[in-house]
């Protein structure tokens, strides 16, 4: 299906032994050989299972950065991870949809912002935040195409630094579903015309029907760490699509994903991905919090596995974020919401709680302890919850209703480290890949 | 015209809201601050060439969103930042 199809362009996508060829031809041999650092080399169950050398884990002081709709705020902890404050409040007023680090230059802070009257733009410092400027040609969409309505950028919804080598390069998602590239840094945004105006596109999406309460969205920008035009974007509504070719040509990438708000059995596209992340030691699987359950991909199978399927059935496996663990592939945290009836998207039983699997789905633990255990009516939405790059690794989640949450410990322990935020849009860690 | 512009928009006037500026419609004169204070026209009109959402323009008193509007060099241009509530 989506391997062998021809876009609009009629360029015929790679099948699926193309596509592992081109992949595993693009890997930078230093990065092949295998090697684990310590101490995760001692816990992995085989190393076959990373394609990338897995990272070093950090130590020290963790700064994250969390957008909400009513500015930004960078959060500090001590050395040890266990005392937290707000260090910075930025752009108070503007509604923040994201501020992403860059991992190549941790000083370089960029911000989707707009507000409730004026147009959206990005705001970007080079200096850690003391100061910032905007961008002189924020994320716009060009003249439709013919054929195609004018569309105008609602907000900038998603932030993604390009590769290590590629240096100023971002990647930007729009609401309606618009992408965007900056090769100078987010100082200047151009359309990615390949998707932009793809003539299949408001078919793809459903239009402005289809998306989420404050409009339809283009998010999860997922690059290839070993090829910068391979591409993943997950849309809200319009599904997963992918491109091989920095954006030119796009398929459809949902075969086997749920859509069950649909009333075709396995549709091509129109599905409603919450949030995807590419394991970062083996890019080729792919994770999915998607609208009807989590789902993972290994991406030389092509095909989308409901593994939500084995969380306990009074819980469900709707929500929106997902996090993998830079270290290991097969674990992953979710952060599960009531999706019965009429889709409160509050946790269920008002009893937030994270669920855990370390075997790819096969098996997920809850992680409650230290979370409120009755009249928790928060969300936690898909850009809310990230993990710093420790070991242990730390997690951490921003709530609907201004809270920060974080575990030192990987899941099992919660303590709320920040009160009093506004309503909480993201939640990104400095110096790590979103 | 004389353009007076609302609050939200001080970050790129350093507070300043009143200015002198040349145009024979609403949308040029816009244009001219614009090339006074890069950015700030897309803040105010979509890529599409429409006002945003919540401003709205006045002219001489009137309420007129439509920037095709003529004015004259006296004509004093009221943008205001329509949005209530929280």
């Amino acid at each position: 299906m989506a391997e062998s199809a021809i876009d609009a362009a009629g360029i015929l996508a790679p099948p699926a032994g193309a596509f592992r060829a081109r992949t595993r031809a693009k890997i930078d041999p230093g990065t092949t050989d295998g090697s684990v650092g310590a101490p995760y080399n001692r816990r992995m169950s085989s190393e076959a299972k990373h394609k990338l050398r897995v990272p070093r884990p950090k130590r020290g002081v963790v700064r994250l950065l969390v957008g909400t709709r009513k500015g930004a705020f960078r959060i500090k902890s001590d050395k040890e991870r266990k005392v937290w404050a707000v260090e910075k409040a930025w752009f108070v007023g503007h509604t923040v949809h994201h501020v992403v680090s860059d991992p190549r230059e941790p000083e370089t802070i960029l911000v989707a912002a707009r507000t409730g009257h004026l147009g959206p733009t990005v705001f970007r410092s080079t200096d850690g935040g003391k100061t910032f400027k905007e961008a002189s040609k924020p994320p716009a969409f060009e003249p439709a195409a013919e054929g195609l309505s004018q569309r105008t950028v609602n907000h900038t919804f998603w932030l993604t630094p390009g590769l290590e080598h590629e240096p100023g390069v971002w990647w930007a998602g729009t609401s309606p579903q618009g992408l965007f590239k900056s090769r100078d840094g987010g100082r200047t945004w151009k359309a990615v015309k390949g998707f932009n105006n793809h003539p299949d596109l408001d078919k793809w999406t459903g239009g402005d029907k289809d998306g989420t309460p404050d409009g339809p969205k283009l998010h999860s920008i997922c690059i290839d760490p070993r090829d910068g035009e391979h591409v993943y974007i997950g849309m809200s509504g319009g599904g997963v699509f992918e491109s091989t070719n920095g954006g030119k040509a796009w398929t459809p990438l949902n075969k086997g994903c749920s859509a069950d708000f649909l009333p075709m059995p396995d549709p091509e596209y129109g599905h409603d991905p919450h949030c995807m992340v590419l394991a970062r030691t083996n890019p080729d699987r792919i994770w999915q919090q998607n609208h009807c359950g989590i789902h993972v991909m290994d991406r030389e199978e092509g095909t989308w596995k409901r593994v939500g399927r084995n969380m306990p059935k009074a819980v469900g496996d709707v929500g929106f974020p997902i996090v993998v663990s830079p270290f290991d592939p097969d674990t992953a945290w979710v952060f599960p919401m009531d999706g019965t009836d009429v889709w409160a998207r509050t946790s269920p039983g008002a009893a937030p709680a994270v669920f855990q699997t370390t075997d790819c789905g096969a098996s997920w633990k809850r992680q409650d302890r230290g979370f409120p255990t009755e009249n928790a009516w928060w969300t936690v939405k898909r850009q809310c919850m990230t993990h710093d790059e420790h070991d242990p690794l730390g997690l951490y989640l921003g709530t609907t209703s201004g809270e920060l949450w974080g575990s030192s410990n990987e899941g099992r322990s919660w303590k709320c480290l920040v009160r009093h935020l506004p309503h909480i849009y993201s939640v990104e860690a400095v110096g790590v890949q979103p | 015209m004389i353009v007076f512009l609302p609050s939200p928009l001080y970050s790129y006037t350093e507070g300043a809201n009143r200015f002198e500026v040349r145009g024979k419609t609403v949308r040029e004169g816009l244009a001219a601050l614009d090339k006074r204070f890069p950015g700030i026209l897309f803040r105010m009109v979509d890529e599409a060439g429409a006002l945003r959402r919540h401003m709205r323009i006045y002219v001489d008193g009137a309420s007129d969103d439509n920037l095709e509007r003529e004015v004259g060099p006296a004509s004093e241009v009221h943008v205001i930042a329509a949005l209530s509530g929280g």
